[in-house]
C-alpha cells in the first residue's frame, strides 16, 4: 500500500499531442491506446459519445463514473465486442476498424469481465493455458498423434502457466475446476488468463469487486507488480476509490457516456464537476 | 495428481477396458462359451459401429457443445461411399484382399463424410446460436431422400462405374450389374467388415477423440463451449475450432458407416433417417454428455438389448425402460465416476511412490 501511494506521487503527467496526457516516462513513446472521437449508439441512446483517450505504454489508467455511465461499453468498443458507430481506436498504432474480437485481441489487448467469464468446466491451469493458446502453439495432428512437438509445447505451456499462477499464489489450485473457485479467486484467475496472452494493454473491469479491503490492498500491489514486471499498460474500471486514487496515474471520468474530466488523482479529487457528478454522491452515501 | 496425469490414465483405462472386453469376446468365440450366442456374435461388428457413432457424436455434442441431429446422415454418406468403393474394387477390379478393400473403402467413406461435415459446418458454425440442430436435422432427411434416388452399377468386365440420380418417373438405365438400386438400396456388397477390424476402428476412434480432447486444440474447443465471448477475447478463432470438432465427428461417423455398411447383406438409405440420429443421441445423453466411456457402455448395452429381449415379447418395452434407467444411473452416478477416478488415482500414486516423485507443493 505504501509502495503504491509513493509510486503515485512520483508520477508526473505531461501533455502528449494536443490535449492528451501520459506519464512522463512514456513521453515520446508510441501510445498503446489512442481512442479518437469514439462513440456508439444503442437505438436512441448514446451510450458513449466523443470519447478521446491516450494511454502510454506503461501507464496505469483508471476509468471511473457512476453506474450506467458507459465504462464497460468503452471496454467493449476497445475490444471490438461492439463496432463503434463513430470514431477510431488505435491499438499500438494499428487501426482496429473492421477487425473482430479475435483479431483485435491478437493485436495485444486482453481483458477481464465485469460479470466473470471463466471457462468454468475447465481447470484453473487449463484456463491459463487458453491464454497461452497463441503464444505456445502446436497443431491438431501433433496433438492427436502425440508427436514430439506435443510433449515439448505441453511442457512449456505447463511451466508458463504455473509461473503465472504464482503471481497470485494460486499454483496449488491449478487442478481445481475454475467454476468452483471462490469469487475473488475467479477474478484473479481472469487476470492471469488475460496476462497469459502477453498483452500490451490489459483491461480490468472492476477487478476488486467482491473483494474485502485486505484482498483489495493485495490486488493494488499486484497490479503495480504486473505493470513493472511485464512493462505493459493497464486500464481499469473500478468503483473502489481507494484503489483508483492509489494506483492510477491518469484517470478519466465518464458520466452519461461523456468524459467530464481527465487528470491525475489529485486533479480529479479536486475537480468540482467530478465531485458533483460522482464523488459527491459517494461521500454522502459511503463516508 | 495433476490433471494431465489423470487425463492420461483415463485414456489408458478406457483403451485398456475396451481391449479387455474385446479379448473376452474373442475367447468366448474361440471356446464357444454359452453367453456368446449366435445373435450376439452377429451383432459384434454393429456394436463397434454404434460405439464409434456415440463417441464421435459425443465429440460434437459433449466436448464442442453443438447439438447435431443428423449424425446418422454422415453415417449414411460413409456407408454408401464404402459400399460403392468396396463393390467396385471387388466386382469391377477383382481385388482379392478383403482387408485391403475395406481400408480403401473406409478411407473414401471418411473423406466423403468429412467433406460433407465441412460443407454443412462452414456456413452454419459461423452463426451464433443453435442453428446447427435445425440444419443437421434437415441434412439427415435430405441425404436420405437423395440416396433413395441413387442408382449405381458396375461393369464386371471393364470395371467401369456408372451412377445416376432418378429424376422424374423413369428409373435410369445403366450398363452393368447393380450396386445400389434406388429405394431398394444396396445389396451384394462385399461383407469385408470383421470384429477385429471393428475393434481396431473403435480403438482408433477413442485415441483420436481422447487425445484431441486433451490437447491444445481440444482445450480451445472446450473453452469455446464454456464461454464463447471469453474465448474470442483470448484471441481464439471460434469457427475454426467448432469446425474442427464437427468435421472430425462427421468423418468418424463416416468411418462407422463404412463398418456398418460393409457388414450387411443389404442396406436402405431410410435406415439412416432422423430416428437413427436420435437413437445415437440417446446413447450419448444416457452415457453422460462429454463422458466417453459412458458412451461406450450405453451404445453397447442399447444395441444388444432389443435383440436379447425378443423372447420376452410383451415385457420387452418395460425391461428396455428399466435398463435405460439403470444405464443412466450407472454412467452418471457419482459413486461410479468416483470409482473410476479412484482407480486411476491409485495407479498413479503407486507409480509416484515407486519413482519417489512428489508433486511440487511449496
Ligand atoms: N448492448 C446494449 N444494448 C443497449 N443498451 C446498452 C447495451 N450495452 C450497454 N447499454 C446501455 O449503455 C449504458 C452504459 O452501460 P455500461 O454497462 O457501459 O455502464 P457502466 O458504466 O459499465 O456501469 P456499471 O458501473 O454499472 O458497470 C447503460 O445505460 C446500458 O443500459
Ligand atoms: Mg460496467
Amino acid at each position: 500500500m505504501t509502495q503504491s501511494v509513493k509510486r503515485h506521487s512520483e508520477t508526473v503527467m505531461v501533455p502528449f499531442p494536443s490535449d492528451a496526457i501520459v506519464p512522463a516516462r512514456d513521453l515520446g513513446k508510441r501510445p498503446v491506446l489512442e481512442a479518437r472521437h469514439l462513440g456508439i449508439q444503442f437505438g436512441g441512446l448514446k451510450a458513449v459519445d466523443d470519447f478521446n483517450l491516450t494511454v502510454g505504454p506503461t501507464e496505469i489508467a483508471g476509468l471511473i463514473g457512476p453506474n450506467g455511465a458507459g465504462k464497460t461499453t468503452v471496454f467493449n468498443l476497445l475490444t471490438k465486442v461492439y463496432e463503434p458507430t463513430q470514431g477510431t481506436v488505435l491499438l499500438d498504432g494499428h487501426d482496429t476498424k473492421g477487425l473482430d474480437v479475435t483479431h483485435t485481441a491478437r493485436l495485444g489487448v486482453a481483458r477481464t469481465f465485469q460479470n466473470i467469464r471463466l471457462f468454468d468446466k475447465m481447470t484453473v491451469e487449463e484456463n491459463v493455458r487458453i491464454g497461452l493458446h497463441n503464444k505456445i502453439q502446436y497443431g491438431m495432428v501433433s496433438g492427436i498423434l502425440r508427436l514430439p512437438g506435443y510433449w515439448k509445447k505441453e511442457r512449456q505451456q505447463h511451466e508458463r502457466a504455473m509461473e503465472l499462477l504464482r503471481i497470485f499464489n494460486m499454483q496449488d489450485q491449478a487442478d481445481a475446476v475454475s467454476g468452483s473457485l471462490p469469487y475473488g479467486a475467479q477474478r484473479r484467475l481472469e487476470i492471469l488468463r488475460a496476462l497469459a496472452t502477453e498483452p500490451k494493454l490489459l483491461l480490468l473491469d472492476e477487478p476488486a469487486a467482491g473483494m474485502n479491503p485486505h484482498e483489495t490492498e493485495e490486488l493494488m500491489d499486484t497490479i503495480i507488480r504486473i505493470r513493472d514486471q511485464f512493462q505493459i499498460a493497464i486500464m481499469l474500471i473500478e468503483h473502489d476509490m481507494r484503489l483508483v486514487m492509489g494506483i492510477c496515474e491518469g484517470i478519466c471520468v465518464l458520466n452519461f457516456g461523456q468524459i467530464i474530466a481527465k487528470g491525475t488523482a489529485e486533479e480529479i479529487q479536486n475537480n468540482p464537476v467530478v465531485v458533483e457528478a460522482y464523488l459527491g454522491k459517494q461521500k454522502g452515501a459511503g463516508e | 495428481m495433476s490433471t494431465k496425469t489423470k487425463n492420461m490414465l483415463t485414456t489408458l483405462l478406457t483403451l485398456g477396458m475396451t481391449a479387455l472386453a474385446f479379448l473376452l469376446c474373442q475367447l468366448a468365440i474361440v471356446n464357444d462359451w454359452s453367453w456368446m450366442t449366435s445373435t450376439l456374435k452377429g451383432q459384434l461388428v454393429n456394436i463397434c459401429a454404434w460405439i464409434i457413432m456415440a463417441v464421435s457424436l459425443n465429440l460434437v455434442v459433449g466436448i464442442s457443445g453443438e447439438l447435431s441431429l443428423g449424425h446418422a446422415g454422415f453415417m449414411s454418406l460413409g456407408a454408401f461411399s464404402a459400399i460403392i468403393v468396396g463393390s467396385w474394387l471387388k466386382r469391377g477390379m477383382g481385388m482379392e484382399s478383403g482387408e485391403l478393400r475395406f481400408v480403401i473403402a473406409a478411407l473414401s467413406a471418411v473423406l466423403v463424410a468429412g467433406i460433407g461435415g465441412f460443407l454443412i459446418g462452414i456456413p452454419v458454425l459461423r452463426l451464433k446460436g443453435d442453428y446447427l440442430a435445425i440444419v443437421t436435422l434437415a441434412f439427415g432427411q435430405i441425404i436420405s431422400n437423395v440416396l433413395r434416388l441413387l442408382y449405381v452399377t458396375v461393369d464386371t468386365d471393364t470395371g467401369s462405374l456408372a451412377m445416376a440420380l432418378k429424376i422424374g418417373s423413369g428409373t435410369p438405365k445403366l450398363p452393368g450389374k447393380d450396386i445400389i438400386k434406388g429405394a431398394q438400396g444396396a445389396s451384394r456388397m462385399p461383407q469385408d467388415a470383421t470384429f477385429v477390424i471393428g475393434f481396431i476402428l473403435v480403438m482408433l476412434t477413442l485415441l483420436i477423440v481422447l487425445n484431441l480432447n486433451n490437447s491444445r486444440s481440444g482445450r480451445a474447443i472446450r473453452a469455446i463451449r464454456d464461454n464463447r465471448i471469453a474465448a474470442e477475447a483470448m484471441g481464439l478463432r471460434v469457427t475454426k475450432y467448432k469446425l474442427m470438432a464437427f468435421v472430425t465427428g462427421s468423418a468418424l461417423a463416416g468411418l462407422a458407416g463404412a463398418l456398418y455398411g460393409l457388414n450387411q447383406s443389404s442396406l436402405q438409405a431410410t435406415f439412416f433417417e432422423y430416428n437413427k440420429s436420435i437413437e445415437v443421441l440417446v446413447y450419448v445423453v444416457l452415457g453422460g454428455i462429454g463422458n466417453i466411456w459412458g458412451s461406450i457402455i450405453s451404445a453397447t448395452t442399447l444395441t444388444i438389448l432389443p435383440e436379447m429381449l425378443r423372447s420376452f415379447s410383451e415385457y420387452r418395452m418395460l425391461i428396455y425402460a428399466i435398463v435405460l434407467i439403470l444405464v443412466m444411473l450407472a454412467t452418471n452416478n457419482p459413486v461410479i465416476k468416483g470409482w473410476f477416478r479412484m482407480v486411476s488415482g491409485r495407479i498413479s500414486d503407486r507409480r509416484n511412490r515407486k519413482t519417489g516423485k512428489k508433486e511440487a507443493r511449496p
